[in-house]
């Protein structure tokens, strides 16, 4: 094990590195191209030329938003893999999008809203909500048939609000037309207030997700393993879904659901480095940023002068790299 | 090996001399007759109310060739094809949910782990959007694109063999894909394509007239014997590749035989009512559930998917009268509450 520390520490310094390029790319690159020293000036000392303005006031918020919810989603959705112990789990198998998006539709069509600012709290709340009844109905995740039963609930919960937020959309044209646009998840045109709203739940979730690795650890390795080890499993259960739900939820409330990075992002980290959770959270929490922001960049200039969302981007670039990555590695098994 | 377990009961039959032999669990059979008959009455039921209701005598009159003209063209012409569509489709979709869940062994496995539905999605969206979308133009588009979504999921995935996990990831990331292209089409055309794609994705069952029975009705008689011989490969896998191999299964032939079949019953469901995803993944669990075996049955899996589709279908058309709902609304919410009772009830039990 000592001589693969090294090129672990390197691997995690790599992400940073791709991290600080995708950082970079995402506040130079849009409509208006801006070189990078103009970028980094803009960053230090703002003289109130137009480029400057664009860096400050719309591209820094923007990739902060996609920094934060990248981080997220990448730690949500590896803290729900090793939950569940399912390599079908994504953040939104709790329940977390399923619920947000019924409230959203509802939010839509029974009281009008039609802001992002006044979504926000509409989709905390149903994602919430969402979670506890998923959590209370699956048992907790504990005992030998647990993990299936949590996964199983949030299933079931999410089929039924699947369900509702597509009858309020065929009973409601009007919500349909609202709606249609929030389901692709996007960082443009998203409300800078937004992540004021939802940036204390993201940090004290980044935190915790981060802490939660030994004892996920020893979880993974079995109920009555880690009970000898001596994890309090029930407080560690409890810990990851409210972790989770804070992570996803923010995440979702302030710029929509994107599936597909907390799905495949634990498994590209896992097929580099492993299954142990204490590199494998790290690299989750760097590489989705990565591919969120990638994606953002690649999306502002596809089809200029328009744009193609984040959300639409992120699938279409990370999962032929998912595929690759599978194909050429040993599955890593949870 | 006669019995897994002492506690459960399971009969030896044996016929003409022990040359046809097989197992029966009483348990099963009884939850199968009782999913039969409940979906018959649900079937009866269906063919008498709506708009226009007919009660049961002259429905059967109707069934026996000898009812009125009104009555005819209401139960016989367009009632009875779209309650066999629904039985029919559900068949499909249970059976096929229970060999991809028992395949991957995973509770949640589907159809759509291999990207069937969205494929199929991304294929009628596309006719819609640029052919004006007829039921059979929009049913022959699903059938390509899901068709043409699992060959590419099952060729990436193959390496030297094709292991469950790598499957289902590849799966996972060829829908990721075909999310993003329904999300962009839908969020990109007019809005009253977006609201026919969008009901095509739910899944329905409007409008369906004899010749879609005729086309899943056939399908469904080519491959059933198919999945009946191929089935008994299931539990020899469920042990794992190496058990199996030692136990004489051809393990990517009887792999690959499987996916075909499954594929196969999906596509022929879906090309019929669209993607009604959570009938593979609900029927094989609650079936499971219901017969206590500890694998989904794929008998009692289909029945489950007949009775949830036509229960759900009957709901679809009455809850908003004179309005309707697509049928996979319904479906999602019926499955996913029953399932949910399910797991609580479970929880009670083992307290």
């Amino acid at each position: 094990m000592t001589n693969t520390l090294p090129r672990r520490i390197a691997g995690l310094l790599l992400c940073l590195a791709l991290l600080a390029l995708a950082v970079l790319l995402s506040l130079a690159v849009g409509a208006r191209a801006i070189p990078f020293t103009e970028v980094v000036d803009a960053l230090w000392h703002s003289d109130g030329s137009p480029e400057a303005v664009i860096v400050t006031t719309q591209r820094v918020p923007r990739t902060v938003l996609g920094l934060l919810i990248g981080m997220a989603l990448g730690l949500a959705g590896t803290v729900m893999q090793a939950l569940t112990r399912n390599p079908l789990a994504d953040p939104g198998l709790l329940g977390v999008n399923s619920g947000a998006a019924a409230a959203v539709v509802s939010a839509i069509s029974f009281f009008g809203i039609t802001t992002a600012a006044g979504y926000v709290w509409f989709a905390f709340a149903g994602a919430a909500a969402a979670t506890v009844v998923v959590y209370l109905l699956g048992g907790g995740g504990k005992g030998p048939g647990g993990p299936v039963r949590l996964a199983l609930a949030g299933t079931s919960i999410g089929a039924v609000l699947v369900a509702y937020t597509y009858g309020v959309q065929m009973l409601d044209a009007k919500a349909l037309d609202q709606f249609r646009f929030w389901i692709v998840g996007g960082l443009s045109g998203r409300d800078q207030s937004v992540l004021m709203d939802v940036l204390p739940f993201l940090i004290v979730g980044i935190v915790v997700a981060l802490l939660l690795s030994r004892p996920l650890n020893a979880l993974s390795l079995g109920e009555d393993t880690g009970r000898a080890l001596g994890v309090n499993l029930a407080g560690t259960r409890l810990a990851s879904a409210a972790t989770v739900t804070l992570l996803c939820g923010a995440a979702t409330a302030a710029a929509g659901p994107f599936a597909f990075i907390g799905l495949a992002v634990p498994h590209a980290a896992r097929a580099l480095i492993g299954a142990d959770l204490r590199w494998v959270l790290p690299y989750a929490m760097l590489l989705a940023p990565v591919l969120l922001l990638g994606a953002d960049v690649v999306g502002r200039v596809v089809i200029t002068p328009s744009e193609l969302e984040a959300g639409i981007v992120t699938a279409l670039l990370g999962a032929p790299v998912l595929i690759a990555l599978v194909r050429r590695r040993q599955v890593v098994p949870l | 090996m006669r019995t897994l377990s002492p506690t459960r009961s399971v009969k030896d039959v044996r016929l003409a001399a022990e040359r046809v032999s097989f197992r029966v669990e009483p348990r099963t059979l009884v939850v199968c007759l009782i999913l039969i008959l409940v979906t018959a009455g649900l079937v009866l039921v269906s063919l008498s109310v709506g708009d226009y209701p007919v009660p049961f005598p002259e429905v059967i009159e109707s069934l026996r060739g000898e009812g009125s003209r009104l009555a005819d063209l209401f139960v016989v012409q367009r009632r009875l094809p779209r309650a066999l569509v629904a039985v029919v489709a559900g068949i499909a979709f249970g059976i096929s949910g229970a060999i991809f869940q028992r395949l991957t062994h995973n509770p949640l496995g589907s159809p759509d782990v291999i990207g069937f539905g969205y494929g199929a999605s991304v294929g009628a969206i596309l006719v819609i959007l640029f052919y004006g979308g007829g039921t059979l133009e929009t049913a022959t588009g699903a059938f390509v694109g899901g068709l043409i979504a699992a060959i590419a999921v099952y060729l990436l995935a193959y390496r030297s063999g094709v292991n469950g996990l790598r499957l289902v990831l590849v799966g996972i990331g060829v829908s990721a894909i075909l999310i993003a292209i329904i999300n962009y089409l839908v969020s990109r055309a007019d809005l009253r394509d977006a609201r026919a794609a969008t009901v095509w994705i739910v899944g329905s069952l409007f409008e369906r007239r004899w010749g879609d029975v005729q086309l899943v009705g056939y399908g469904l008689l080519l491959l059933v014997p198919i999945t009946m011989i191929l089935s008994r490969y299931l539990p020899m896998l469920e042990l794992g590749d190496d058990a199996a191999a030692a136990l004489g299964v051809p393990l990517e032939r009887a792999r690959l035989g499987l996916v075909v079949v499954a594929v196969g019953l999906t596509a022929i469901a879906t090309a019929s009512t669209g993607p009604i995803g959570f009938v593979a993944l609900a029927a094989p669990q609650l079936a499971r559930r219901l017969t206590r075996s500890p694998g989904a049955g794929l008998t009692a899996a289909g029945l489950m998917g007949a009775l949830l589709l036509v229960a759900s279908d009957l709901i679809a058309r009455r809850a908003v009268a004179p309005s309707e709902l697509p049928v996979g609304v319904v479906t999602a919410g019926v499955g996913g509450i029953y399932l949910g009772w399910l797991l609580l009830a479970h929880s009670r039990r083992t307290r």
